[in-house]
């Protein structure tokens, strides 16, 4: 099996749209439900965990809109195709190291995905483009509720959705959006934001690199608590904030290019000129330029070139899928050679950025210096 | 600075977020930090952090602390190893330990979300049910029993039409 023949070409995955994905890039909502009567994956015996993953898969592709579905057990897979799903954001890392008796179900649009067996019997996630949690908490939902025909799930009147792990009890809704935000982190306002949204109960995070770092300044919104709330509760306070955040992350851009243009383009300008020009570039580096020339594309800086090619470049730089396309493993610096390839050759019909005429520009500078 | 889990490494990745209001900082090393998925974006959650770390002390001391899950065999060292339950039942049976873990991670205690429809129909059964006879014993205490008499049909028709929703699959 060739998951690149399952799987939509990165080049289609990065042509989907959605509303507001100038800064919010994805919006996902999962939900975690289990078996009665049936021990956690993490505690049950695997010939018990072998027998629901069958129970569990043959229920999934009963449902109506997963009749076309793609799925495996996770055993199936190698190593660097799970790294592609997981690059992807169709499973887990964690669910990335399981094997025998864990499984993935794939909606043939890749907009609904089933982990089983993970933490959680069922792991169920909707994955839209742009800002849409709403849509995809209905998508979710209707899934969830054509699957309760063949699954019994456990629930009690109290405590809800029994989850493996008291976090996610209740509703089992991990509702997150992914946003790019190099205005605020440009403008050095992004930890303010972070705080404040951090006192909501919810929780910030960078999408790429290790620890608290926001590689490419890519950040992800979600909820922490599941219960004591409904799920239509928690769906509206994260759009709230969200749409909150679209503003802040606006203004920021507006108030910069008041302020200081020129720091702006100077960062665009670089990126565009390393991205085009490297002949050995990380992964780390990759995603904060492509991030300064997905600014630049925002602000109609690169003419006759679409966002989607920063999407796809997003995607295919990243190491699992530049090994896949390179058949096989490769080790870092050959990696890093490989990337800096690829760059400059997609690059090359991209015409350096165009920019204002700068004497207005400085003008404008010095009069904001010294205002 | 010494990691917070395996008190043996140097802490390099450090956490702090606002939970409930309160701020809780971790410091990892790079080896848990991974262990625990802190890079792991859809994984990671600070709670589960937070239960390693003495959250779990509310179920140690509850009076379930040294027995086990009669339905699945988990006990409470299991728990605090991992973090996590061992089956549904779990949740009945270290019930006691469970409320006060729940109070320091989320809003409420209590479920007020969807639920599935097998339940909804018997929550909405159960609801209509207690309305009809609140109506009833009110039309008794008038004497008014021409409405009793529609009221007691009502009730009936309503048994009916449940049992028969219950046996449909
Ligand atoms: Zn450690
Ligand atoms: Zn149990």
């Amino acid at each position: 099996m060739n998951i690149h023949e399952i799987l939509s070409s990165p080049a289609a995955a990065a042509e989907r749209e959605g509303p507001s994905n100038k800064i919010v890039w994805s919006s996902r909502v999962r939900l975690a439900r289990n078996l009665a009567n049936t021990p956690f994956p993490g505690w049950a015996k695997k010939s018990v965990r072998v027998e629901t993953f069958k129970h569990i898969r043959d229920n999934v592709l009963q449902v109506e809109s997963m009749k076309e579905s793609f799925d495996t057990g996770m055993d199936k897979l190698t190593t660097l195709d799970k790294q592609i799903l997981v690059e992807r954001h169709f499973i887990s890392r964690e669910h990335a190291a399981k094997n025998t008796g864990s499984g993935l179900v794939l909606s043939q649009d890749e907009s609904i995905s089933v982990m089983i067996n993970e933490e959680d019997h069922l792991r169920m996630q909707a994955l839209l483009p742009g800002l849409q949690i709403s849509n995809a908490w209905t998508a979710i939902d209707q899934f969830d509720t054509q699957l309760e025909h063949g699954l019994d799930f456990a629930y009690s009147k109290k405590r809800g959705y029994l989850t493996a792990c008291p976090t996610n009890l209740g509703t089992g809704i991990r509702v997150s959006a992914m946003l790019h935000l190099p205005g605020l982190v440009l403008s050095e306002q992004v930890n303010q934001i972070i705080q404040a949204v951090n006192k909501l109960g919810l929780a910030v995070r960078g999408l790429y690199g290790e620890g608290t770092e926001a590689l490419g300044n890519v950040f992800q919104v979600s909820n922490q608590m599941t219960l004591g709330e409904t799920e239509s509760d928690i769906v509206e306070r994260l759009n709230k904030v969200l749409l909150q955040i679209v503003d802040h992350e606006e203004n920021a851009r507006v108030k910069l290019m008041e302020s200081k243009p020129k720091m702006v383009y100077n960062h665009i300008g670089r990126a565009y000129g390393i991205l085009a020009n490297a002949h050995s570039i990380s992964s780390k580096e990759t995603m904060n330029l492509l991030s300064l020339l997905r600014l630049g594309m925002d602000m109609e800086l690169f003419a006759g070139t679409s966002q989607a090619l920063i999407n796809e470049l997003i995607i295919i730089t990243q190491p699992a899928h530049l090994q896949k396309a390179n058949d096989g493993k490769l080790s870092a610096e050959k990696r890093d050679l490989l990337r800096a390839d690829l760059l400059r050759e997609r690059l090359k019909g991209v015409d350096r950025p165009v920019v204002p005429d700068t004497k207005t520009l400085e003008d404008s500078q010095n009069q904001a210096e010294s205002e | 600075m010494l990691c917070d889990i395996c008190k043996e490494k140097e802490a390099t990745v450090h956490l702090t977020q606002m939970v409930e209001g309160k701020t809780k900082k971790i410091d990892l090393c790079e080896s848990c930090s991974k262990a625990k998925g802190v890079d792991d974006p859809a994984g990671f959650s600070l709670a589960d952090l937070l239960l390693g770390l003495g959250a779990s002390q509310e179920m140690e001391e509850a009076d379930t602390a040294n027995t086990k899950c009669p339905q699945c065999g988990f006990s409470q060292a299991d728990f605090k190893k991992t973090g996590r339950l061992g089956c549904p039942e779990c949740y009945e049976h270290f019930e006691e330990g469970v409320e006060g873990l729940l109070k320091t991670m989320h809003k409420g205690t209590r479920h007020t979300g969807k639920a599935p429809a097998v339940w909804q129909q018997t929550k909405d059964y159960v609801d209509q049910m207690h309305e009809l006879q609140t109506l009833l014993d009110k039309a008794i205490a008038k004497e008014d029993y021409e409405k009793a008499a529609e009221l007691r049909d009502k009730i009936a028709n309503l048994k009916t039409e449940y049992a028969a929703a219950a046996k449909t699959p």
